[in-house]
């Protein structure tokens, strides 16, 4: 099975434990400016882990990813959920990837982004609209590279950038590009 | 037209109707508006705008009095000078500086900005809850080291608790 399939093959039932829904951290809370450490996708914290993010994702509204320094875990896990969303062309469903990487990124494209984490703004954000990724499944270790685009890619390259403890702050294109907003969602 | 060039600022509470009435005593004396910039910060009017004619001082200040009857605003006007062409630009970045709010932040990372004969362009900061963000623009010289302006700036930011990022600009030539 090649990894697209097989990241669209996985569900969280594959990690056996059921998820915690835990308190989403907001800016500046220290840890979303910490670079995440690589994890062992086998270790049983890792796997909890894996199922806590998709849980919490679970319940709440809108959200399309979760890295796991938004719930204060300094760590390079996340999932991500763009199956429900009108600008997501290629999905993969719900997956969850540990150590992921960005191999390639073509095609960039400007677009609004918020965050669960940085709920008072948005920003324009340009990113690569056509992503090679490779990372790990939890709980197998499998490692797992796949091609993506749309707004999967802008998805993936947003929580990658969490686990380098990176906020979409930090790549908005100017001063007139970050936009106050009352509520999330 | 006049090379007469008026500097003109209005600040206070915020209402419907400023810029038209601002702007409409402005082309009245036949003032040109040439560049400006109007936001809200916290709810206050803040406006700043550039505007080119004949017209003497005080006549632009007479005209924009009645702006002013309120006791909420206040209208300044100053002649400025056509300032010199810059020498030709080195390379332009997007700063970002993001944290908890405390006093000193935009003083102490700008003050590396500036120690490198950095000129800032563009500022924005906002302040929502406990987190303090500034997005700024910024020119460094042509024979600027960009590696160790991001050093000061990092060094800086970290001194008063906050992270920062310098990245180049992007442009796209069509």
């Amino acid at each position: 099975m090649d990894g697209s399939a097989r990241v669209a093959a996985w569900t969280e039932a594959d990690l056996g434990v059921d998820g915690n829904v835990l308190e989403v951290v907001r800016a500046p809370a220290p840890v979303l400016a910490t670079v995440g450490d690589a994890v062992d996708p086998v270790a049983p914290e890792t796997v909890q882990l894996a199922a806590d993010l998709v849980a919490t994702m679970r319940v709440s509204p809108g959200c399309v990813g979760l890295a796991a320094q938004q719930v204060g875990v300094a760590a390079q896990v996340f999932c991500v959920d763009v199956t429900e969303h009108a600008k997501a062309r290629t999905t993969h469903g719900t997956f969850v990837l540990c150590n992921a990487e960005v191999v390639t990124a073509s095609r960039n494209d400007k677009a609004r982004e918020g965050c669960m984490s940085v709920p008072d703004f948005t920003g324009d954000v340009k990113r690569g609209s056509r992503l090679v990724v490779r990372g790990q499944l939890p709980g197998t270790g499998e490692g797992v590279a796949f091609a993506t685009d749309a707004f999967e890619a802008r998805a993936l390259q947003h929580e990658i950038d969490h686990c380098q403890g990176l906020l979409f702050l930090d790549r908005v294109a100017g001063t007139h590009a970050i936009y106050p907003r009352q509520t999330y969602l | 037209m006049s090379t007469d060039l008026h500097a003109v600022t209005v600040l206070g509470h915020d209402r419907p109707g400023i810029i038209a009435e601002t702007t409409a005593a402005l082309a009245g004396l036949g003032l040109n508006i040439e560049d400006s910039t109007m936001t809200l910060l916290r709810g206050h009017f803040a406006m700043m705008l550039l505007c080119r004619g004949a017209a003497e001082r005080d006549a632009v200040e007479a005209a924009l009095a009645p702006l002013t009857a309120g006791g909420d605003l206040d209208v300044a006007v100053r002649p400025v000078t056509d300032r010199p062409e810059h020498a030709a630009p080195g390379s332009s970045w997007v700063l970002t500086v993001h944290g908890g709010d405390r006093a000193g932040i935009v003083s102490t990372v700008v003050g590396a900005v500036a120690s490198y004969g950095g000129n800032i362009t563009d500022l924005t900061t906002r302040l929502a809850g406990d987190l303090y963000l500034l997005v700024a623009e910024l020119d460094l010289p042509a024979d600027g080291d960009a590696t160790a302006v991001e050093a000061a700036i990092k060094a800086a930011a970290e001194q008063v608790g906050v992270t920062a990022t310098l990245r180049p600009a992007e442009a796209d030539e069509l």
